[in-house]
C-alpha cells in the first residue's frame, strides 16, 4: 500500500521529475513536491476552480486530478503565464480593470480564461458568464473580471 | 479532504485491469478521468484498496461511426466529444447535453464512460444514452456482451455491471436528420448538478408525431422514460393543448425522492416545467426543414 510512483512531466516549459504515493492529488504535487504555489487549493472536490491549470493545453481541475494521472503531461500554470516581456495580455486586464481583490481564485479565473479565448472567437458577455461560472469569486461580484476577459477578447479580434 | 491510500495500476491492456478488478475482488475502483471519483476520494466517501487507471489502455478513446452505429470509446474525453463532427452529426442531442456537463475545465478529464458506469441519477449522459436508445459494450471475467440503456441503469449511483466488468465503448444509433430534439435543465448555478433535467427527441411533423422520446435526470433514482407524455404525444400530436397536457403527464408519472437540494414536489413540478419547455424547442426545430 505504501508504493510510490515516479512521474516525469513538464510544467511550464521545464521538464520535472517527482515521487509521491499515488493518492498524491496534482495539485499538492505543484504546490509542495515542485514549490509552485501559486496554483492554489480551495474546495477540493472540483467546484471552486481555484486550482484550474491548463493540461496539455486544456484548463482542467488540478484538485481532482491525481498527479499520477499527469504522468508525460505537459502543464501550465500561473507562475508560466508571463512571458520574458511582462504581465500576459490578461493579467494586465484583471491590473488595468481591478478585477482581483483577495487574488485567491485569480489563478484558476485566469487559466479558465486562457483555455476559454483560446476556444471561444468573438465571446459573447453571456459566453465569458458562463465560462466564468467555472470559478467561484466571492470577492468583486464578477463584473470587472467580466470587463477584463471581454477587453482582451476584443483585442484578440485585432 | 484528501485521498485515503489505494495501490495504484495502470495496466497496458483491458484484459489485464479486467484481471485486476477480479483480483480485488470488488475492492477496487475503475479510474477513468476521475471528475466524479477523485471528489469522492477527497471527501473518503470511498475507500477503494486500489485504482485500476484506464490511461494507458490504447483504443479506449477513438469515436467511428459504422452502418447503424455511432461508437465512442468509454474513455473519450467529454470534451473530445463535445466538438466531434460525428456526434455533432449523428447525435446532436448528446452534444447539447455535453454543454450542460459540469464546466469546460471539467469536461477536458472527464470521460463519456466514466460518467454512464457513474450512474449519478441526476447526471446528462446517462439521460441521453436512455433516450437515444443506446447501448454499452462490456468486457469482463466471463467475456464481452452489450447492455441497452435500459438495463443498465439500476438505481443511485448503480449499475447492472458485473464485478470486473467495464465500459470499453458506447454504441448509440444515429438520430433521425430531422428529428427534433432539445435539453432543458435547471440548476442553481449553470455547471452544477441537475436538480431536474430533460431530454426529448420528436419525429413526424406539427400534425402527427411518430415517435417521441422523454426521458428525465434527477427525477428518481436513475433516468427515467416518461412513457405516458410519450404515448400522448404518438396519439394526439404536438398541438399546444396536447403539450401541456403530455407535460402535465410527465409530472404526475415521477416519484421523485426528498434531499436537502430540492423537495420531491419541486422535482415533480420541474419535470412538467421542463418536459414543456423541451417539446417546445424540439418542435419548433421539427418545423424547419433541415438542420445540424
Amino acid at each position: 500500500m505504501d508504493d510510490f510512483v515516479d512521474i516525469a512531466l513538464t510544467v511550464n516549459g521545464k521538464p520535472y521529475r517527482g515521487r509521491c504515493e499515488p493518492r498524491k492529488l496534482l495539485v499538492d504535487f505543484l504546490r509542495e513536491d515542485l514549490g509552485l504555489a501559486g496554483t492554489h487549493a480551495g474546495c477540493e472536490h472540483g467546484i471552486c476552480g481555484a486550482c484550474t491549470i491548463l493540461f496539455n493545453g486544456q484548463a482542467a481541475r488540478s484538485c481532482t486530478t491525481l498527479a499520477v494521472q499527469a504522468d508525460g503531461a505537459e502543464l501550465l500554470t500561473i507562475e508560466g503565464l508571463a512571458g520574458d516581456g511582462g504581465l500576459h495580455p490578461l493579467q494586465q486586464a484583471f491590473h488595468d480593470h481591478h478585477a482581483l481583490q483577495c487574488g485567491f481564485c485569480t489563478p484558476g479565473m485566469l487559466m479558465t480564461a486562457l483555455d476559454f479565448l483560446n476556444t471561444v472567437e468573438q465571446p459573447t458577455e453571456k459566453q465569458i458568464r458562463e465560462a466564468l461560472s467555472a470559478v467561484i469569486c466571492r470577492c468583486t461580484g464578477y463584473d470587472n473580471i467580466v470587463k477584463a476577459v471581454a477587453e482582451v477578447a476584443k483585442a484578440k479580434q485585432g | 479532504m484528501k485521498p485515503p491510500k489505494f495501490a495504484y495500476h495502470a495496466p497496458a491492456a483491458l484484459e489485464e485491469a479486467i484481471q485486476l478488478l477480479e483480483r480485488y475482488q470488488g475492492n477496487a475502483r475503475v479510474l477513468a478521468g476521475g471528475q466524479s471519483l477523485v471528489p469522492l476520494l477527497n471527501f473518503r466517501l470511498l475507500a477503494p484498496e486500489a485504482l485500476v487507471d484506464l490511461r494507458k489502455v490504447p483504443g479506449l478513446a477513438d469515436i467511428r461511426v459504422s452502418q447503424d452505429r455511432i461508437h465512442i470509446g468509454a474513455m473519450t474525453r467529454q470534451r473530445a466529444a463535445e466538438v466531434s463532427p460525428a456526434v455533432r452529426q449523428h447525435l446532436p442531442i448528446m452534444k447539447e447535453a455535453l454543454g450542460w456537463v459540469g464546466h469546460l475545465p471539467t469536461r477536458t478529464r472527464g470521460t463519456i464512460g466514466g460518467s454512464i458506469a457513474h450512474a449519478d441519477p441526476s447526471a446528462e449522459l446517462p439521460m441521453v444514452l436512455l433516450a437515444l436508445d443506446g447501448e454499452v459494450f462490456v468486457r469482463g471475467p466471463s467475456g464481452a456482451r452489450t447492455i441497452a440503456a435500459d438495463d443498465l441503469f439500476d438505481s443511485v449511483f448503480t449499475t447492472t455491471l458485473a464485478p470486473g466488468e467495464i465500459i470499453a465503448e458506447v454504441r448509440i444509433p444515429p438520430m433521425d436528420a430531422h428529428a427534433g430534439f432539445a435539453v432543458e435543465e435547471y440548476a442553481r448555478r449553470k455547471g452544477d448538478f441537475a436538480i431536474v433535467a430533460i431530454a426529448a427527441i420528436v419525429e413526424g411533423n406539427a400534425e402527427r408525431c411518430t415517435r417521441a422520446r422523454l426521458v428525465a435526470a434527477g427525477a428518481g433514482g436513475r433516468p427515467v422514460r416518461l412513457r405516458a407524455c410519450e404515448e400522448m404525444l404518438q396519439q394526439r400530436g404536438l398541438d399546444a393543448q396536447t403539450v401541456e397536457a403530455a407535460s402535465r403527464k410527465a409530472a404526475e408519472s415521477v416519484t421523485p425522492t426528498a434531499d436537502p437540494v430540492a423537495s420531491a414536489d419541486f422535482r415533480r413540478h420541474l419535470t412538467g416545467v421542463l418536459a414543456k419547455r423541451a417539446l417546445g424547442r424540439a418542435i419548433k426545430l421539427l418545423e424547419v426543414p433541415s438542420h445540424g
